[in-house]
């Protein structure tokens, strides 16, 4: 039997709930997950003011309401699986390294930012900072997959150093900017400056885009490591056209005016 | 015991502890990856002479492979974790890396590991490119027709070696109708491979030699031509050939499963009697009695 924490007093201002996790509710009480700390604005509040308890906490959690206020739920999360009935706050799943959250709605901006491992899933559209770095930081998500199934706003996988994010709808500006190392899949089409600062890493786009003119075309061909993330991202839900899989793609190096060792990869079909 | 008129001995086959690493290689169409599987599995008869046995285990259709295109899954066997490490560089470097198309994957789930493709991205001075997805590490190394995709570690597990079959058949024709149909009903064997040319030898040997530099030499006792000459025979009268089906698998199981269908598919006309190499049980960690598998 899983938990479940039903929004009853929607927050008039963000509500920070890194409490709300399932690793961390497991093997507590009702009582004592009701009682759990929240920050409300500027005050100190405990989870059961907004949310009514209900089930046994067994790795597997549900929360469900108007949830766009809440911020920072699955933040940390090691394991278990967080499923998210309707919108989310931004700053979802952040830093978390393993378990799997599932958002059934849209997502507020910083999705799995300096996320380590672990998956996120996002039905509806996502913000902007979509596993990025935090701003001063160094490095953006370290591992694990963001997979949006509609749209994300800008700097998408800053500074993001491995791992892999999905879009299959349409991606804002800067996608990759500054980005160390890792996989960019956009299915849609791709903003501009994308891979700005890139030292190494992929992105990936199947609409034509405009290429930053610090890019060099190298050639046109068909990347056999791409099947493979293609069949990855079709297995967990995205519809991937077969010619994406087996297509030309133009392959594009960058960003000269740092490393040099990424690519944009352009699909040519 | 008896299959038709063919005599089954009643010994064991003396087979061996080794390490066995099974290996995808995929290519734009099933010629290229045949083409891969059957360089790396040259030259791969006998740990003996070769460092490793190697032999091609089946097609792999496009449907079940990594990359989706058209897979030949090998099998590689050598004496410890470590040599069939560095074997599996060597042979995925010389003969897979060379090869067109191709990308090369670790088909295996055991606990331990060898790095491969950690290796050989040495060969991409520095324009090799890491990939992690799912847990699974991959190299991307430019060649000249694009990249070569190779997995960073490959699954090793212990393994059986040295199974075998002996076919002891009146004439030279019979030998080779017995020996082929033997190992046609072998090979669909899942974990197995037959590593000898068409999956049989002619020159079993025995351990030791009178030379000092020879850990082996000639099995005196099943050549046809020693009869009288040598101090032994296991020829029985009217046989004129033997031959050897060596087999490798992944596990005892498998290696039994493909003695019992090619004692099955080799006995008949001809074949005067089926037996099996042994040590006397002194060597090997595994004796499969031939009677056993049959009853």
């Amino acid at each position: 039997m899983s938990m479940t924490l039903k929004l009853r007093t929607a927050p008039e201002v963000p509500l920070e709930a890194e409490v709300i996790r399932p690793d961390s509710l497991s093997g507590k009480s009702e009582k004592e997950i009701a009682a759990l700390p929240l920050l409300y604005g500027n005050r100190h509040a405990e989870l059961g003011e907004f949310f009514a308890v209900s089930g046994r906490a067994d790795g597997e959690l549900h929360v469900e309401g108007e949830l766009s206020k809440v911020k920072h739920i699955g933040a940390g999360m090691t394991a278990g699986k967080l499923v998210v009935h309707g919108d989310v706050g931004s700053h979802l799943g952040s830093v978390m390294t393993g378990g799997e959250i599932e958002v059934q709605g849209n997502a507020g901006d910083w999705v799995g930012p300096e996320m380590q491992g672990g998956r996120i899933v996002v039905k509806g559209n996502a913000g902007h900072m979509v596993g990025s770095a935090y701003r001063g930081s160094q490095m953006g998500m370290m591992d694990g997959e963001i997979i949006i199934h509609g749209s994300a706003g800008n700097e998408t996988g800053s500074a993001m150093r491995n791992g892999l994010i999905a879009i299959a709808g349409d991606c804002g500006d800067f996608a990759g900017v500054n980005m160390l190392a890792g996989t960019i899949v956009v299915l849609g089409k791709i903003g501009v400056r994308f891979g700005a600062g890139m030292k190494r890493g992929s992105i990936v786009t199947m609409h034509e885009a405009e290429v930053l003119p610090t890019f060099t075309y190298a050639c046109t061909y068909r990347p056999t490591f791409l099947r493979l993330y293609l069949y990855r991202l079709r297995n967990i839900g995205l519809e991937i056209a077969d010619a994406y899989v087996t297509g030309p793609y133009k392959r594009w190096s960058g960003d000269a005016v740092a490393l040099n060792r990424g690519e944009a990869l352009i699909y040519d079909g | 015991m008896q299959i038709q008129s063919t005599e089954i001995v009643d010994t064991f086959a003396e087979a061996f502890k080794m390490w066995g690493a099974r290996v995808v290689i995929t290519g734009e169409d099933r010629d290229w990856a045949m083409a891969a599987a059957n360089a790396m599995t040259g030259f791969a008869t006998s740990v003996i002479g070769c460092k490793c046995e190697a032999g091609v285990e089946r097609e792999v259709p496009a449907s079940e492979t990594p990359d989706g295109r058209p897979g030949v899954s090998v099998l590689l066997f050598s004496t410890s974790a470590e040599s069939l490490g560095k074997r599996l560089v060597e042979r995925v470097g010389q003969c897979v890396m060379t090869c067109p198309t191709t990308a090369c994957f670790d088909g295996l789930e055991a606990a331990d590991s060898v790095v491969v493709g950690g290796a050989l991205r040495f060969f991409g001075d520095g324009y090799q490119i890491r990939k992690k997805l799912n847990g699974r590490r991959m190299w991307r190394v430019p060649v000249m027709d694009g990249e070569f995709l190779v997995d960073e570690r490959f699954s090793v597990q212990p393994a059986v070696g040295g199974g075998n079959l002996l076919i002891l058949a009146a004439d030279m024709p019979e030998a080779l109708s017995a020996a082929k149909a033997a190992v046609a009903a072998m090979r669909g064997v899942p974990g197995v491979i037959l590593p000898f040319p068409n999956g049989v030898v002619r020159s079993g040997s025995k351990v030791g030699s009178r030379y000092k530099t020879l850990p082996a030499s000639t099995n005196d006792a099943y050549c046809p031509t020693l009869r009288g000459f040598a101090p032994q025979t296991d020829l029985p009268d009217g046989v004129t050939c033997v031959l050897e089906i060596v087999i490798d698998g992944l596990d005892v199981a498998g290696v039994e499963e493909a003695m019992r269908r090619g004692m099955k598919a080799a006995a008949g006309k001809g074949v005067v009697r089926i037996s099996a190499g042994n040590y006397g049980g002194t060597l090997g960690q595994f004796k499969i009695g031939l009677h056993g598998l049959l009853n």
